[in-house]
């Protein structure tokens, strides 16, 4: 026997509320790298402290490779915050989203121990902003956030009209 | 089953969902539009902020990069350096060239290539001289490099050591001198050199005593060579924007001028006859020509100490004055122009390193200007790393000098009142922020990155090029050799820097406080 769960209304709009919501986010700070052109990823790089502080530490010390980190970094910000807007292959988005998300926060996590000179916005212990936003995008990747309210919908529409 | 009314119904109805379902899918391009709309606000506002203080103060151009002409033309110079310590390689560096060994370690971390893209100023190192054998050998290595910054092709000159000074400046094919020699040797060998012909970068400090201060400057300008004295710092780009803020009068009337250097370790306190596993360094008299290296000074036995220590003595220099006021002074004197104080006074002395030296450890210096209503005040120890900065006081804005330029307006100031009413200008934060966009200096110490990375200052590496201000500075004397002209530390900066740090020592040595007389052209 097959099973078809369905959602409630309300649970779809919040879905979108809060697709909407992270995805405005990551725009932004995608756009407010793009329009400053003094901007590098290296300032936060260089306090990586943790377990990827090895390779924050290659990718500051190699011109090239900063500069594509920083390349990649703004646009994928960008792609993915259309995506989650627009819900345009939105769970590719999610599933990249979380995965950056998740390098910023082993980059700059509120470990005990370790002191960072950037100050944090909050007071944070082991959990921060970062990581809930993290998981939140995940959560946006395991349920169907885009298949009523985005783009997503529209193609599933055009593939099966195809069959 | 179905009547005919039914059937035509159906489609109709399956149009709306669809209709329906296609909205429901376009929701995002609403928020996309409000995005859009917010984006543009934003940015008219920033743009609004950020234009009308700087309109308003004048600064419209204060962000104009500098640029970084390229004029290697000409012939090719032959260049000879007198000393190859630590510094030379550094100068050696700024010139195109590396020893091999030091090329290595830059392509581990990174540095390489940065330097490599350095300008070509075509120039080859033909000479080098160096009473130990081991520092004349790094010399030599690096000056044979066929490896060359800027992508210079080997001259094919010979590279010759010589064993005096006098011998290289007897050679005729020897164009210019880089002079970098402990401090003793500084202002008899320029003088020389300035007398054989030749040009002269040299290493500060100019002189550490009067006399020899006078025969330098009376040589240099009675000769048509260029003179360029080594303080690269000035080649950094905030200092040309801060001489525009200076210019622009942003920070009112200046009254006082505080310079300070703080340090906390051996290396600091000029303690460098040991090696990294705690061993002297090498040198012994059968590689040390210990009785040129002495020259001019008292005859001492020979000690590694005094070799790789020299600054603790006063018989090669003047300790902090000569070692670190002299930039603190070429950074004032080269915005403002301050030349020779009427007075000065100095105290000090030997507080946390009591070893054998003679040089205080902790110094003030406080140098009057009278006719400026100018106070320059100098700050120093080497027992405590606090950093207190560079700051010009004026009465309507305050500036911090150092890797950028830090304005903030003063809670009193008269020019500024209705914007601070009006709370267009913060007093609690900086007015006014230019951080490098390139030629920031090189940090050795790991402990000083580390400073200037947590305030962000490293982040521009990126942005540009990064260019070695030493080179910038030597460029600087190459061009005014080839194409005429003075170089920013000529002789009359030097001599008024080497007027004023004697002004400071004697004042230290005999306690009291010592006068300029400017018709006699002494200190008295």
């Amino acid at each position: 026997m097959e099973y078809k769960i369905t959602y409630t209304k309300t649970q779809l709009t919040t879905l979108l509320a809060l697709r909407l919501l992270i995805g405005w986010h990551l725009l932004y700070e995608g756009i407010s790298k793009l329009l400053n052109p003094t901007w590098t990823s290296a300032g936060f790089l260089k306090e990586s402290q943790w377990i990827m502080s090895g390779v924050a530490g290659w990718i500051v010390s190699n011109k090239g490779v900063l500069s594509m980190a920083d390349f990649l970094n703004t646009w994928g910000l960008i792609a993915i915050g259309l995506g989650l807007i627009l819900g345009f292959f939105t769970r590719t988005a999610a599933i990249s989203g979380t995965l950056l998300l998740f390098i910023y926060y082993f980059n700059n996590a509120p470990i005990i121990g370790i002191e960072y000179s950037i100050p944090a916005e909050g007071s944070n212990l082991v959990v921060s902003k970062t990581l809930i936003e993290a998981v939140a995008l995940f959560v946006l990747a395991v349920f169907p956030a885009g298949s009523i309210y985005g783009l997503d919908a529209l193609m599933t529409r055009f593939k099966s009209k195809k069959k | 089953m179905t009547t005919e009314k039914d059937k035509s119904q159906q489609p109709e109805e399956k149009n709306v969902q669809s209709r329906r379902t296609v909205l429901k899918a376009l929701a995002g391009i609403p928020v996309l539009g409000l995005f859009t709309y917010e984006l543009m606000g934003k940015r008219s506002f920033d743009r609004q902020n950020e234009t009308r203080l700087i309109k308003e103060l004048g600064l419209e151009n204060l962000q104009a990069h500098r640029k970084i002409s390229s004029d290697a033309k000409g012939n090719l110079l032959r260049v000879g350096i007198i000393g190859f310590g630590t510094r030379a390689t550094q100068l050696a560096n700024g010139l195109g060239f590396m020893h091999p060994a030091d090329m290595e370690n830059n392509r581990k971390s990174g540095r390489l290539n940065n330097w490599l893209a350095q300008e070509n100023l075509n120039v080859a190192i033909t000479g080098i001289c160096d009473v130990f054998d081991l520092h004349a050998e790094k010399g030599l290595a690096t000056a044979r490099n066929e490896i060359q910054a800027g992508g210079a092709k080997p001259s094919g000159l010979p590279v010759k050591r010589y064993r005096t000074y006098k011998e290289m400046l007897a050679d005729d094919s020897i164009d210019a001198v880089i002079v970098a020699t402990p401090d003793h040797h500084h202002a008899r060998i320029t003088t020389d050199a300035i007398k054989a012909g030749k040009h002269v970068y040299c290493e500060k400090s100019i002189s550490h005593t009067e006399e020899e201060l006078n025969e330098v400057y009376q040589a240099v300008k009675n000769s048509d060579r260029v003179f360029q004295l080594g303080h690269q710092i000035t080649q950094n780009v905030v200092f040309q924007q801060a001489k525009e803020i200076i210019n622009k009068d942003i920070l009112g009337k200046i009254t006082l001028i505080e310079t300070t250097v703080n340090r906390n370790n051996a290396e600091g306190a000029w303690i460098r006859h040991l090696d990294s596993q705690g061993k002297p360094k090498p040198g012994d008299l059968s590689t040390i020509d210990w009785d040129q290296w002495l020259g001019n000074s008292p005859k001492v036995p020979f000690s590694v100490d005094r070799f790789y220590n020299w600054t603790k003595f006063f018989a090669y220099d003047t300790g902090m004055l000569g070692q670190l006021f002299t930039h603190e002074y070429d950074a004032v004197n080269q915005l403002l122009r301050i030349g020779i104080p009427k007075s000065a006074i100095a105290s000090g002395g030997i507080y946390y390193w009591k070893d054998n030296r003679e040089i205080p450890d902790l110094l003030h210096a406080v140098f009057e200007y009278p006719d400026r209503d100018l106070t320059l005040m100098f700050s120093a120890t080497l027992s405590s790393s606090r950093q207190r900065g560079r700051v010009f006081m004026g009465h309507d804005a305050s500036m911090e000098l150092g890797e950028s330029v830090i304005i903030t307006a003063d809670y009193d100031s008269t020019k500024y009142k209705q914007k601070i009413e009006s709370g267009i200008i913060d007093t609690n934060s900086p007015m006014l922020t230019v951080s490098p966009g390139s030629g920031n200096i090189d940090a050795v110490s790991s402990a000083t990155e580390k400073y200037f990375a947590s305030r962000g200052l490293t982040s521009t590496v990126i942005n540009g090029k990064e260019v070695d201000v030493t080179h910038l500075h030597i460029k600087e004397w190459i061009n005014c050799i080839r194409n005429g002209g003075t170089p920013s530390d000529n002789i009359e900066k030097a001599f008024e820097e080497g007027i004023t740090v004697l002004m400071a020592h004697k004042s230290y040595l005999e306690k009291r406080r010592v006068e300029w007389d400017p018709i006699q052209r002494k200190i008295v």
